[in-house]
């Protein structure tokens, strides 16, 4: 015991030493509390797809990469102390993986200089690039989600919902509260009537919204909640017997530990996605072999091919190739976040580059550019088998409604460029 | 030796009443006030502004406050946060509005309007006691939490139903938003902290605390003796109201920039503010500091030993770090009630017999 302190403390003094050239990822993570479900397979891919490519390349353009991680508890606070404590380390691009702690990073990396990558989750309008200079939400974003999911429904439907009750049952905060703009707006222009239920945080306590729906009947119930939440909404949704079909989460509603909790019941629950699900790629081999082979695995490393830990994978596989577009553009391999923040606008991911990397279909192909930070919005369905305890695409990555979505979008950023007196920047 | 009364004498009554009586006290009040406002601005940077100072010195704003209530006053609270919260939506409600007016100006209003709502949920303390008023006052905590986020008037209908604050300045320098400089934050606050401390402490030795401690020690002889307790009890509410609201405007619009009620000001912050007096100490304005530096510094300590250190998992880090901290609690209500504060009268009491002790 004493010897492993002892090295630990000695690779820590190591770590700490002479700052040779290295890429700083901070990894604002959350092991701990009721959203550590999703905050833990997250994390773990997050670092194993990077210890991947130090393993197997050296890093990227040869400079090795050095992940800070941070532990945040999904509170706000601690969120910020992460933040002051890791940006003077030089790190390249913030993921905090909360709508919470990302608005408050907003003026502060817009401030500092950093880029910040909020995949599929907080501020929805940030993809206009011309107001948000520093901040990214490739490849979708939440109104995305929202429309995805209205999408369906009308494809289940042949294309008619008028009358439909739809029920939106969301974390009462603001991540939950962003798609109810999207989803009213859609209301007006497909007839369907929208109820909300707020849960409030973390959601273990929705017993009155459920016997809410019970007695309301809608057809259809979008989740948007998380951690814990995720769970409950589900076990809830099957003790009022209410069909799990016609019930679709958003992306971060629908992993595993979601769903195994109530075993047989949760069968056929829906869920959005814009990553594959499974660990059928080969860039899971290299994970495996150069990763959890040489124990260099982050977390317990039992997270591999679960929903949140392709996501992250992706997620890092963006950031490395952001990266290399930095270094390309600038032809530094030790880059700067402001070099980095190129490399993200500049981004291209092709169909070409994700079958080099092994990650063939795992997740839709797009550009950046400096108008358009939020890529395609396109979105997926994915199925919950119970009995083959695995999630099944039922539907691929499909565009959203891209009228409605983008006046709103144009709407929210400009309300931000009028309260921070900014003026659009790309011309 | 150097610390006793021996020796300095005094020739007038102001002299005799002078908050810190002993002149070794007093030297060390002036060194602490000399470092705190003409040294630390020069050194500070974001790091140790956002990490540490500004939490410190917003807790212990309502700290104060809630130690007014609990400690000197004896009336239990739950609505810490609740108050809090009210404090940072009417600071956002005046900055949206009056965005010409100093933040000054803005912060101590904002203590005002929660001063009122203290003393309105204060009411029922006249018919209740004890564990039933803090379960009243629990109620107050659910109720304006829920208000905020269920009346969009409050966050100006923002789509996200949170608060941002505006960049506001003070004389020209900015203290709110992304650019506002460590140094001119944390001097906001300190000077805030610094106001309120005196002026609490000023309370609590004159008339106003005596009828406070005489209501917390026993209320019905107290009224024998002639204490109002409608007046003692809502005063008493007004003045901690209006301390924890200037420490929600605080948190709110200098420190975090950004809130969303339910998860900022929730149950939890209102426990977090109650353990804080209690390991300080109740009755006690040391105690309301030696409680926010403890309950501040101690996660920040324990994170940076544990993770940065000696390159522990983070996960790890912060579940010690939950059950240090509740065992330290567990200790210090069983090795020393009265909290921290305790502890140092106990330390002044040996100081003042050194070195020749019975």
């Amino acid at each position: 015991m004493n010897k492993t302190l002892a090295t630990m403390a000695l690779g820590a003094l190591m770590a700490a030493g002479p700052a040779l050239a290295d890429l700083v990822i901070p990894d604002l993570s959350y092991r701990t509390g009721p959203f550590a479900a999703g905050g833990i397979p997250f994390s773990d891919g997050y670092n194993d797809y990077f210890t991947m490519l130090n393993e197997r390349d050296g890093g990227i353009g040869g400079v090795p990469i050095r992940m800070v991680e941070c532990e945040t508890g999904y509170t706000t606070e601690k969120g910020v102390e992460c933040y002051e404590a890791t940006k003077n380390e030089g790190s390249l691009v913030y993921q905090p993986l909360s709508t919470g702690i990302t608005y408050q990073l907003i003026p502060k990396v817009s401030a500092d200089g950093i880029p910040l990558h909020t995949m599929g989750y907080g501020r929805t309008s940030a993809a206009n690039g011309e107001i948000f200079e520093w901040v990214f939400n490739y490849p979708a974003n939440y109104w995305n989600g929202a429309s995805g999911a209205i999408n369906h429904l009308l494809e289940e439907n042949s294309g008619d919902i008028s009358g439909k009750k739809v029920a939106l049952v969301y974390h009462n905060s603001a991540y939950g509260k962003e798609p109810i703009r999207t989803l009213e707006e859609l209301s007006k222009k497909h007839g369907y009537e929208l109820a909300l239920l707020p849960v409030d945080s973390p959601g273990q306590e929705q017993k009155s919204q459920w016997l809410q729906i019970r007695r309301d009947r809608p057809d259809y119930v979008i989740l948007w909640g998380w951690g814990v939440m995720n769970q409950v909404a589900i076990q809830e949704a099957a003790n009022i017997r209410f069909p799990m079909e016609n019930m679709i989460g958003i992306w971060w509603s629908g992993a595993e530990p979601d769903v195994i909790p109530s075993g047989e019941a949760s069968n056929g629950y829906k869920a959005l996605a814009f990553t594959a699900t499974g660990d059928d790629f080969p860039v899971f081999d290299d994970i495996k072999k150069y990763v959890h082979d040489a124990g260099k695995a982050a977390g317990a490393g039992d997270k591999v091919g679960t929903v949140q830990y392709n996501r992250a994978v992706y997620a890092a596989m963006l950031a490395s190739e952001a990266i290399r577009t930095a270094q390309e553009i600038h032809g530094v391999a030790d880059i700067t976040p402001a070099m980095m923040r190129d490399g993200m606008e500049a981004l291209n991911i092709s169909e070409d580059r994700m079958a080099e990397l092994g990650m063939s279909g795992f997740g839709p192909t797009f550009e950046v550019s400096c108008q358009n930070h939020g890529g395609p919005g396109l979105v997926g369905v994915t199925q919950w088998d119970a009995a083959a305890q695995k999630w099944n695409v039922i539907s691929d990555f499909k565009p959203t409604d891209g009228d409605v979505i983008n006046a709103l979008i144009t709407e929210d950023s400009g309300a931000y460029a009028a309260e921070n007196n900014l003026s659009p920047r790309c011309n | 030796m150097f610390y006793r009364e021996a020796g300095d004498f005094k020739t007038s009554y102001v002299d005799d009443n002078q908050t810190f009586p002993i002149k070794f006290d007093r030297y060390r009040y002036y060194v602490v006030l000399a470092v705190a406002f003409g040294i630390i601005p020069f050194l500070i940077n974001d790091y140790w502004a956002n990490a540490l100072l500004l939490p410190f010195l917003i807790y212990a704003i309502a700290a104060i406050g809630l130690n007014i209530l609990v400690g000197y006053c004896g009336q239990v609270s739950l609505g810490t946060g609740g108050f809090m919260a009210v404090g940072a939506y009417a600071c956002y409600k005046l900055m949206t509005a009056f965005p010409d007016v100093s933040m000054f100006i803005h912060v101590i209003l904002a203590g005002g309007i929660t001063a009122i709502v203290g003393v309105l949920f204060g009411l029922p303390s006249l018919r209740i006691k004890g564990f039933y008023l803090a379960v009243a006052t629990l109620a107050a905590q659910f109720f304006l939490v829920w208000l905020f986020n269920r009346v969009p008037w409050f966050y100006n209908y923002s789509a996200s139903g949170q608060i941002n604050a505006p960049e506001r300045d003070v004389f020209g320098i900015i203290i709110t938003g992304p650019n506002a400089p460590a140094w001119a934050t944390y001097l906001f606050c300190l000077i805030f902290l610094t106001i309120c401390a005196i002026i609490a402490r000023n309370l609590t030795r004159g008339t106003t605390g005596r009828t406070w401690m005489a209501i917390r020690d026993m209320d019905i002889a107290a009224e024998i003796i002639g204490v109002n307790p409608l007046k003692a009890k809502l005063t008493a509410f007004a003045v901690s109201s209006f301390f924890v609201g200037i420490a929600g405007a605080l948190f709110f619009a200098v420190y975090l920039g950004a809130v969303e009620v339910g998860e900022v000001f929730g149950i939890q912050k209102s426990f977090l503010v109650l353990f804080m007096i209690i390991i300080g100490g109740l009755g006690s304005i040391f105690g309301s500091f030696a409680g926010a530096a403890f309950l501040v510094l101690l996660p920040v300590v324990l994170k940076v030993t544990g993770v940065d250190l000696l390159g522990w998992p983070t996960d790890i880090v912060a579940h010690l770090q939950l059950v240090i901290v509740g065992a330290l609690i567990i200790t210090f209500l069983i090795l020393e009630p009265h909290g921290l504060a305790q502890l140092w009268r106990v330390a002044k009491e040996k100081l003042r017999l050194w070195p020749f002790p019975h």
